[in-house]
């Protein structure tokens, strides 16, 4: 099945993630999804979380899915795709399947970074074969836009609302990707929907790798973010170009930055376009502002110097 | 979709019919709607990848028209076209109209 | 050749799930389960099974890795205790919904809080609307017994449902009794081949697992649900039959001791049963017409057979190794419901006894037995539940 990553032929593989689904227009998420099963060369079983995909992707009697899938619950996704790929091994050593089947999980990030931490840490750390994504939009969506720990310093969420008392989140988003990576797990890495060839290389140099792997891709969400219902692809270029969102894989501890902008923008330029920043404008929030453009410098400073150093 | 009497139901929720979803048409949902300008596409198939909706036909490597029955009119296509020579190859046109 | 062995309840569970080599195990430890996973993973590591055993970081994780692994499409289980059993509540739901022939060994311990370790049924009966199977075993012997009638009907194609199978914590899982082992192939044989239903590792034909149900349906799943319950007391009485022959013992719905022409009755689950059919014979043998009905299928229950045998008493007593906070015991309820339904009925009460461990002796059976011969005299009850064995 090794189809080149060049989109004309990708165009020709049959659609594993079809239409009907109920996510909004212009969702991030079912863009991660497709890019995902695009780039893959073997059958994959996936797992979600609950979440906006979850429910969207599956639901009555509807399943936008063509592979097989699973949901159970919300902090369980790793355990489940575990506990399939567990069968898999004992039915495969009893001689009972013969195909090479991949396990995957699509999970939002409140399944991943906040109620969903421990069963991935003990999946990745028991070494099952199967590869974790997050698809990081920032917030609990599908509940209405509430505030998880990957929501970005200073957002307005529901429940960390930018109010007069407090400006939104006043806390750092949490570094799952850098935490997946001293599981010592053989690859670890960030993509953006953005950059489709980094994050289709990406997911096949996973996927040939034996063991626990972790991707953590940004989709945004122009609910939660009160963005336009046409620029996830943009917003995902603005991440990655302002540093906000960086590309990079970590593959056998060593640190590699697979995308260096040309120009690295100023986070505002990320945030501007957001209404969950809008108060980020306002004179009184400058520090916090600034503090944001620290914060993505400190970890794009930090990730030049392991890059450079292992590299 | 008629809804099932209990004794019709498959045991556990299983969905046995894949990618089912393709009988839920969202097209629906659109306020705007994407038009295709055949002389200003490239055929580089961005509409294709970035399409939340798998809205956007392609056979051979080729795009053809949209597929209305799905599309919400989000817009993507429309903002990341290339075009050529400065004039985009979608455009987004208020639905109704 | 059958083997006959001292051997704890954990140590038979144990054996009984060598012999049934399931494909896959979730394991984590908890008192006083944790010897029964960890004989099982001793046979694991000395290749005496195939199973791949996943030593999960939780019991939840436990849970939810046994419901992937079954999904998947081959013979899963686990074992668990107390608060294990509490943390993974939400994924038996999960589980029965879903239609997943899991087999799973509860150890049965106290609930928190306070912390105890010790035997009481509190958390399986906290499960007991989780729309499992449960199976209630008095000693090693029926432990082993129940586990490997259980994945016989758990996998029946009219079923398709996850079994616990109930066992005293410390007082059977650590107690050495005498214990009738099987022979390994008339165990293989019994429990056959597995069946999967819809596997998810067949990727020829995907499906998917787990959707979001809304108002318009979610009833009637439910009612799909409640209609295979009703089908399990026979496939209970069926492969209890099927048992009989390759092991000579034989199993129902429930153990009736000395009942058939008693005045009053006992009804207690598990051990303590046990301890009370001596105090019966007592009784019996001082002209007191005394009798007592052990239950072993506890869910679903079997109201009318239960309503049956107990009908005719003139006093009876349930005792409950759990309590409902706020109401009467959960087996008490369950009786009386289905003694509601008869025309004549006993007086009834309810103790509840040894909590947390709390030894429940001769003297207690003793004590509760004199107390319905007053009531069977008086046809009066004066207090319906009680708390017996407690210092006051």
């Amino acid at each position: 099945m090794a189809v080149t990553l060049k989109l004309k032929e990708l165009s020709k593989k049959e659609d594993l993630f079809t239409h009907g689904h109920r996510m909004c227009a212009g969702c991030g998420a079912p863009i991660v999804v497709k890019m995902v099963l695009i780039a893959s060369e073997h059958p994959i079983i996936a797992c979600s979380s609950t979440g906006c995909l979850e429910v969207s992707s599956c639901i009555s009697l509807y399943t936008s899915w063509k592979i097989p899938w699973i949901h159970s619950a919300f902090e369980n996704a790793a355990a489940t795709i575990a506990g399939v790929e567990t069968m898999y091994r004992a039915l495969r050593k009893k001689g009972k399947i013969n195909e090479e089947i991949k396990f995957v999980t699509f999970c939002g990030d409140g399944g991943t970074y906040d109620i969903g931490i421990q069963s991935l840490s003990g999946a990745m750390e028991r070494g099952h074969d199967m590869l974790y994504i997050c698809y990081d939009n920032g917030a609990y969506m599908n509940t209405g836009i509430q505030r998880s720990s990957a929501t970005p310093l200073g957002a307005d969420t529901t429940t960390c609302p930018a109010g007069s008392s407090i400006p939104g989140k006043t806390q750092e988003r949490k570094n799952l990707t850098r935490i997946m990576a001293a599981h010592d797990i053989p690859y670890a890495a960030q993509a953006s929907i953005s950059n489709w060839l980094d994050l289709m290389k990406k997911v096949r140099k996973a996927l040939s790798i034996k063991g626990p792997k972790f991707m953590n891709i940004l989709a945004p969400c122009n609910r939660g973010w009160r963005s336009r219902t046409d620029d996830a692809i943009m917003l995902s270029r603005l991440a990655v170009n302002t540093c906000f969102w960086p590309l990079y894989e970590v593959e056998d501890g060593v640190t590699k930055i697979t995308f260096k902008p040309k120009e690295k923008k100023p986070v505002a330029d990320f945030l501007k376009p957001q209404g969950r920043f809008k108060h980020l404008f306002s004179p009184e929030n400058e520090w916090l502002l600034k503090q944001s453009q620290e914060g993505v410098d400190k970890e794009w400073e930090r990730l030049q110097r392991e890059s450079s150093q292992q590299g | 979709m008629k809804l099932k009497g209990w004794r019709e139901l498959t045991p556990g929720a299983v969905i046995l019919e894949a990618g089912n979803s393709a009988e839920f048409k969202t097209g629906s949902w659109r306020a705007f709607k994407p038009v295709w300008i055949k002389e200003n596409c490239i055929q580089c198939l961005f509409c294709w990848l970035y399409c939340p909706d798998m809205a956007i036909k392609v056979k051979d490597g080729k795009r053809e028209e949209f597929d209305y029955d799905y599309c919400k009119g989000c817009g993507i296509c429309a903002l990341e076209c290339p075009g050529k020579k400065g004039q985009k190859a979608i455009v987004m046109v208020e639905e109704g109209r | 050749m059958a083997r006959i062995v001292a051997a704890t309840g954990n140590e038979a569970v144990a054996e009984a799930l060598r012999q049934i080599n399931p494909d896959v195990c979730a394991a984590y430890p908890i008192t006083p389960q944790t010897d029964m996973m960890q004989r099982f993973a001793s046979f694991v590591s000395n290749g005496k099974v195939d199973t791949e055993l996943i030593l999960v970081e939780s019991e939840h994780s436990a849970m939810s890795a046994c419901i992937g692994a079954s999904a998947g499409g081959g013979r899963v289980a686990t074992a668990t205790s107390s608060q294990g059993l509490a943390l993974m509540w939400e994924m038996l739901f999960i589980a029965s919904g879903t239609r997943l022939p899991i087999i799973m060994p509860v150890v049965n311990r106290a609930l928190s809080a306070p912390l105890n370790i010790h035997g009481d049924h509190s958390d399986a009966m906290g499960a007991r609307d989780s729309g499992w199977i449960q199976l209630w075993s008095e000693n090693g012997q029926e432990a082993y017994d129940n586990t490997i009638q259980a994945f016989r009907i758990a996998e029946h194609m009219d079923i398709r449902l996850p079994v616990m199978i109930c066992l005293d914590g410390f007082i059977i899982s650590h107690s050495i009794e005498r214990v009738e082992y099987i022979e390994d192939n008339d165990v293989k044989n019994f429990v056959g081949e597995y069946k999967p239903l819809y596997p998810l590792l067949d990727i020829h034909n995907p499906k998917s697992f787990g959707p979001l149900i809304l108002p318009d349906l979610y009833h009637e799943y439910k009612r799909a649900q409640h209609e295979v319950m009703t089908k399990v007391k026979d496939v209970v009485l069926h492969v209890a039959q099927e048992f009989e022959k390759i092991s000579g013992r034989k199993y129902g719905l429930f153990e009736t001791y000395r009942l058939e022409d008693a005045e009053i009755g006992l009804v207690i689950l598990n051990s303590a049963a046990g301890t009370s059919k001596d105090v019966v014979d007592e009784f019996r043998e001082r002209g007191i017409k005394a009798g007592l009905l052990k239950p072993r299928l506890f869910r679903p229950f079997p109201y009318e057979e239960v309503g049956d045998a107990l009908k005719h008493l003139k006093a009876l007593c349930v005792l409950d190794r759990a309590d409902s906070f706020g109401a009467y015991g959960p087996v008490f309820a369950e009786v009386s419901s289905a003694l509601y339904q008869m025309r004549e009925r006993p007086q009834m009460i309810n103790k509840i006894y040894g909590l947390g461990g709390r030894d429940f002796l001769p003297q207690h059976a003793e004590q509760v037995l004199s107390e319905l011969v007053e009531i069977a005299k008086t046809d009066k009850v004066q207090i319906v539940k009680e708390y017996i064995g407690v210092r006051e």
